[in-house]
């Protein structure tokens, strides 16, 4: 067993430029409040890792099946409402908390998929675009039960230290991103939701021609996208404190359309490359003079990259890092000059 | 009451037309769902809004200057950012959504967050058939009707229409009759930007100007294409008109009514996606159905 790992080690990561980039980069991220303890840094790279969970789950659910959902909100705004009112109402602790308000999302997921299964394309569009700012409206309307615009305060905290929420939030970010990342595979060989999602997407009629129950896979895809995006919401109630409105906001939706497409669409590590990268700098650009034009720097960014680089910054580096061999398809470093398996001459 | 809601029904309705319409010709033709739609509507008003108020221009010059000026950036916009990635659909939609908000916050750092008013174009008001009406209704509705006609007479009646139409139906065998697509494309967007622009100069005197003012129009519209057929002109017209009704139906009648008539809105949105996909009077494009 252990030797098996380490062989994977030596011949499956090393060679492989971009996996020793994300090994690396996830030591570093388990190690970095012991080196840099500061709070306000924690904190910031603490959201980040819940958005990451947020990002990815939109990825999976509109990049690789191909719903593209410009509502995503919906999803982490049901589990931010079910943590606050459970917790305002029955006095229910994280442990759970975080389980049920997952579960709701996720069946608020599937629910979405009734009207949702009937329409595609832009049209699928503008339907899921409507729900969460349906579901902010009923929030403010109904002020008594959900504090209206100013929210609900006063939610449990995580754990006791910034540090530990910080690791709390790391751990379930890690196992949420492998998970989707093996449901997303399309070349596992035993999970086969990743091909079928694919195959959706290229081409629903043709999938459906080949013995694919796709509205299945696309229910179950919702689910999988309201599940995750849920507990997003969840971890990030619970860190914040406090619930409001703003979690059901449009800008919301295209934040984490915009930190996947920055990063690469169709691909988990460009969707946790763009949280990783934009949402700290966003931030950090608050606390400089230009703080109150972030927007406009954010939209800006987004302008160039879908004009320079439509596939996103991670995959437009990962082009430049690595090749295919032409033979034998492995992934090889870019300064290679035969493939190192088979030997074929990669140029 | 009775009487204030047929006339907001009727300006608000007109309104919504317009921008409508704009949307619908630049959806039906370039297949472009342009979200920085109302966002040009946001620029005229402010437009107007300086123009009269801070440079003290006429009204003639004003309307001529902004609707021209807004129009040109449209067609800029156009040419430059939507035009390449236009086969795209998340693409476009993330564009314009970008494109919506760099217009926001530049007005929102030149002009601050502040409630701007615009004079009324025409003082007084009028008495018809026994009912007060203000003279700024009547000429916004005035506004709005002629230039309704007006873009139905040159769809309907004009070789450059029946170019538009054409390449709406089908952008492949237009090209092949000596139409230039791309050509026809940007005149469309010019249209759209235009009408956009037309809108704001005959309801800005009416609504209050602020960097937000495009979110509420742009939910409503989004309803009203829906409602009426994405691509439709016709269905755009009358389910401009049912929308505002419930609006302003919702909005008066109702306690918390501002809060609930989006949501009706949308309610009717859902409703007629999932009863009849196609809208009212839907232009069914045989590779986005299932």
């Amino acid at each position: 067993m252990l030797r098996r790992l380490l062989k994977d080690f030596r011949w499956g990561l090393l060679p492989v430029p971009g996996r020793v980039i994300a090994l690396i980069f996830f030591v570093a991220l388990f190690i970095f409040p012991l080196i840099v303890p500061a709070t306000y840094y924690v904190r910031v790279l603490t959201y980040a890792n819940i958005f990451v969970i947020f990002a990815v789950s939109w990825d999976l659910l509109s990049g690789y099946t191909g719903q593209v959902n410009f509502g995503h909100a919906l999803f982490f705004g049901v589990g931010v409402y079910s943590v606050a009112l459970l917790n305002k109402y029955f006095g229910l602790q994280p442990w759970a908390t975080i389980p049920i308000g997952a579960l709701v999302a996720a069946l608020v997921g599937v629910a979405t998929c009734i009207p949702a299964l009937r329409l595609r394309g832009p049209y699928l569009s503008l339907l899921t675009m409507a729900f969460p700012i349906m579901l902010a409206y009923l929030v403010m309307a109904f002020k008594d039960v959900t504090g209206g615009e100013f929210g609900i305060g006063g939610i449990p905290r995580l754990a006791g230290t910034v540090t530990g929420e910080y690791y709390i939030c790391l751990l379930v970010m890690t196992a949420s991103v492998f998970i989707m990342y093996k449901l997303t595979d399309a070349r596992s060989s035993f999970v086969r939701t990743g091909l079928i999602f694919h195959a959706i997407r290229e081409d629903e009629i043709a999938a459906r021609a080949t013995g694919i129950n796709t509205i299945r896979y696309k229910i179950l895809a919702f689910a999988i996208g309201g599940l995750f995006a849920g507990l997003a919401g969840v971890l990030y109630t619970h860190v914040a404190r406090a619930a409001g409105p703003s979690a059901l906001s449009l800008t919301m939706s295209f934040q984490a359309i915009i930190w996947v497409v920055f990063g690469g669409i169709v691909s988990i590590y460009g969707a946790v490359a763009g949280v990783y990268t934009l949402y700290p700098l966003v931030e950090f650009l608050r606390r400089t003079p230009i703080g109150q034009y972030r927007l406009l720097v954010m939209a800006v960014i987004v302008i160039l990259i879908l004009l320079f680089m439509p596939e996103g910054v991670a995959v437009w580096i990962r082009d430049k890092i690595e090749t295919e061999c032409p033979r034998c398809k492995l992934t090889n470093a870019a300064w290679r000059r035969e493939c190192r398996a088979c030997g074929a001459p990669l140029r | 009451m009775v009487e204030l809601i047929i006339v907001s029904t009727l300006v608000t309705g007109g309104v919504y037309a317009l921008l409508a319409t704009g949307f619908s010709l630049i959806f039906g033709n370039a297949r472009v769902i342009n979200l920085a739609h109302t966002a040009f509507f946001m620029v005229a008003a402010y437009g107007m809004w300086y123009l009269m108020r801070e440079l003290g221009l006429g009204i003639i010059a004003s309307i001529a200057i902004t609707v021209s000026a807004t129009t040109l950036l449209g067609l800029l916009v156009y040419r430059f950012l939507i035009n390449r990635i236009r086969e795209h659909h998340a693409a476009v939609l993330l564009m314009t959504v970008a494109l919506a908000l760099v217009f926001q916050e530049i007005f929102l750092g030149i002009f601050a967050s502040h409630y701007r008013a615009i004079p009324f174009l025409v003082s007084g008001y009028s008495e018809i058939l026994g009912v007060r009406v203000l003279n700024q209704h009547l000429l916004s509705l005035g506004i709005v009707a002629a230039v309704i006609v007006i873009v139905w007479l040159v769809l309907t009646k004009t070789k450059l229409g029946i170019a538009l139409r054409a390449t709406a139906q089908d952008a492949e065998i237009a090209n092949l009759m000596g139409i230039s697509v791309p050509r026809t494309l940007l005149i469309t967007m010019g249209i759209a930007t235009a009408l956009a622009a037309i809108a704001a100069v005959a309801v800005a005197p009416l609504w209050v100007v602020y960097p937000y003012m495009w979110n509420a129009p742009l939910v409503m519209v989004l309803v009203i294409v829906v409602l009426g057929g994405l691509g439709s002109i016709k269905g755009s017209i009358i389910g401009a008109f049912i929308v505002a009704l419930v609006e302003v139906l919702v909005a008066t009648l109702m306690p918390s009514g501002a809060y609930l008539k989006v949501m009706f809105a949308m309610l009717v949105m859902i409703i007629v996606l999932v009863v009849r996909p196609g809208g009212l009077f839907g232009i069914v494009f045989e590779e986005e159905r299932l």
